[in-house]
């Protein structure tokens, strides 16, 4: 194994794509919170990332300050540019250092649920240390109350550790796809180590010494780590098992498994060589494989690396650098404001965790209800059904039985690219979104129209705007109360429906 | 002598921050490399930097226009695995 003392020259950046997946994009699952260590508690309960609970109040922003990057992912192409596409490795524009600083004031004054900086890329945050850390010093002085996390690929990582740490850098995001090198190889083709290139096997060993260096430097620090993993079927998928308890052990806090990303269009050599991403079926399968070990997240949307707001939603458009030059910001009036709302949301939630645990301790002495459990579909832009359906971008994935829910994970919605060419007709795309709801039974959303209410219905997934604008919490448990009190849910699940 | 960036450069910044002579510009419709500045590196490092982390094969070309990376030499070797569509 190469030893990780290295030196780059003053003016180095090392550069390189993290393809996999920028910072702040991940999570755990829903009662998750309760078992976790109350100072990891309080690091973690306002990131919308990190915690599933707070990415339905919370919002976040990355700055695309790093664009360069020092490794080659088989999964990620450098050249993608796109105001259409939202996937980690996309922006629309490189920031100066200045220029990201007066967008996230400008963010956090217009969007108080924002609580979170993170910078991913759009190559690697370590790969440009001069910008990255030059963001993070000023944020300390302007906006001390907003958390800062950064993503990379962790080449550079043992070299910056301490500089993180001063920053006050408390969430760093590893992705490590692999521990073994015969595999990275497969994955990694180049890195750019000790001012040359290197490739095949050699590479990978020395970026994966350098991962896991880097892990145990951060955790040894306080620091807290998530580690995202891009499933890549035949490649590393039964491997991602012995990844997730390594770094469980080494002291990582959240595992998020991510689907490979693969379409030829993107010009990635996995697109391009016909490499398939996972079905959601297979995610789900690893992600279940791992939850035995550690945390895992599971609502992960894989954002932009310039994505502004809650998850799930890109606010990015509103806050060009056009339009924040002629914005009036208070700085002062605006981080009141964040750390009040903040708060309340805080207090809401606690409250809510205690009555749950209530809950469980009331369900423990009842004999347990008849009823199986039930998928159900979410569109939401936060913690409400507030979603018309042809709106969503995404869905929301719930099991849900006499206990509770339970989040499984997010669904793409199909859609009009909104580009120049159309990507489809409009059947085409209703079919592929019923396609990813395959295991549902019912879907919330707040509007429907009749032509997809009858689809959705006919593909055995009853369509369901009674709870329009309630909390989505409620209304998971309120409709499948009424599915078991109409006898709907004694018998097994519909073929095809439901994973064995 | 100097290097040079052709039309195949997809502005992803790696090169721009290595550059010991800050001879590399942002320019448009691609980066660019004065010549006046750019020593390949000699006596910098013992190979060019801008070259050396370039993800694209053929982007960076010497003074008789050969690649230094030419086509087929970062490709990935490994055969692909798993490459069938789900069934």
């Amino acid at each position: 194994m190469p030893s990780p003392a290295l030196i780059p020259p003053a003016s180095n950046t090392l550069a390189f794509p993290t393809g996999g997946c920028s910072a702040s994009r991940c999570g755990a699952s829903a009662n998750q919170h309760d078992g976790l260590p109350e100072e990891t508690m309080r690091k973690v309960q306002d990131h919308p990332c990190y915690s599933e609970e707070a990415h339905h109040h919370f919002a976040r922003m990355h700055v695309a300050v790093a664009p360069a990057c020092n490794i080659q992912c088989n999964y990620c192409n450098r050249k993608y540019d796109c105001s259409n596409e939202s996937r980690p490795g996309v922006v629309s524009e490189v920031l100066s250092p200045a220029q990201a600083v007066k967008k996230v004031l400008a963010v956090a004054s217009a969007i108080p649920q924002m609580s979170v900086l993170g910078i991913a890329g759009p190559g690697d945050a370590l790969a440009n240390p001069t910008r990255t850390f030059e963001v993070f010093a000023a944020l300390q002085q302007r906006a001390p109350d907003l958390k800062l996390c950064l993503s990379t690929n962790g080449l550079m990582l043992p070299e910056y550790v301490d500089q993180i740490a001063a920053a006050k850098v408390d969430h760093v995001t590893i992705t490590i796809n692999c521990v073994d090198a015969d595999i990275g190889a497969q994955i990694y083709p180049w890195i750019f180590w000790r001012n040359r290139r290197i490739q095949g096997r050699e590479a990978a060993e020395v970026l994966i010494a350098q991962q896991q260096k880097g892990l145990e430097m951060l955790v040894a620090r306080g620091i807290l780590v998530k580690v995202n993993s891009v499933m890549i079927p035949g490649i590393n998928d039964e491997h991602l098992k012995e990844v997730s308890r390594l770094v469980r052990a080494k002291g990582a806090f959240l595992h998020n498994v991510m689907p490979l990303i693969s379409d030829p269009a993107h010009g990635t050599w996995f697109g391009l060589n016909a490499q398939r991403g996972p079905t959601s079926e297979e995610l789900e399968a690893l992600q279940d494989a791992c939850a035995g070990d550690m945390n895992m997240m599971r609502h992960c949307r894989q954002c932009r690396a310039d994505a502004v707001g809650m998850l799930g939603e890109d606010r990015g458009e509103e806050f060009s650098l056009e339009k924040i030059e002629s914005m009036h910001i208070d700085e002062v009036a605006a981080m009141q404001r964040r750390i009040a709302l903040r708060e309340a949301i805080n207090a809401d939630l606690q409250t809510k965790r205690a009555a749950r645990h209530a809950q469980v301790i009331t369900l423990h002495h009842r004999a347990k209800p008849a009823g199986r459990p039930v998928r159900m579909a979410v569109a939401s832009r936060g913690a409400q059904i507030d979603l018309h359906f042809g709106h969503a971008k995404e869905f929301m994935v719930y099991e849900v039985d006499a206990a509770g829910h339970r989040f499984i994970g997010i669904r793409r919605a199909a859609q009009y690219c909104g580009g120049e060419t159309d990507c489809g007709e409009a059947e085409t795309t209703l079919s592929r979104t019923i396609t990813a709801l395959a295991d549902c039974e019912v879907l919330l959303c707040s509007r429907i129209g009749i032509e997809p209410w009858g689809k959705l219905e006919a593909a055995g997934i009853q369509p369901n705007s009674e709870h329009a604008m309630e909390a989505i919490d409620t209304a998971l448990d309120e409709v499948w109360q009424t599915m078991l009190a109409q006898g709907k849910l004694a018998e097994q699940a519909r073929n095809g429906q439901r994973r064995a | 002598m100097a290097l040079e960036i052709v039309d195949l450069c997809v502005n992803c910044w790696a090169c721009l921050p290595l550059c010991p002579n800050q001879a590399i510009q942002a320019s448009q419709p691609h980066f660019e490399i004065d010549p006046q500045s750019c020593t390949e590196c000699l006596g910098n490092f013992a190979r060019p930097q801008c070259a050396e982390i370039c993800p694209v094969e053929g982007a960076i070309v010497d003074e008789l226009g050969e690649a230094l990376y030419p086509p087929g030499s970062l490709t990935p070797h490994t055969c692909m695995q798993g490459a069938a569509p789900p069934a």
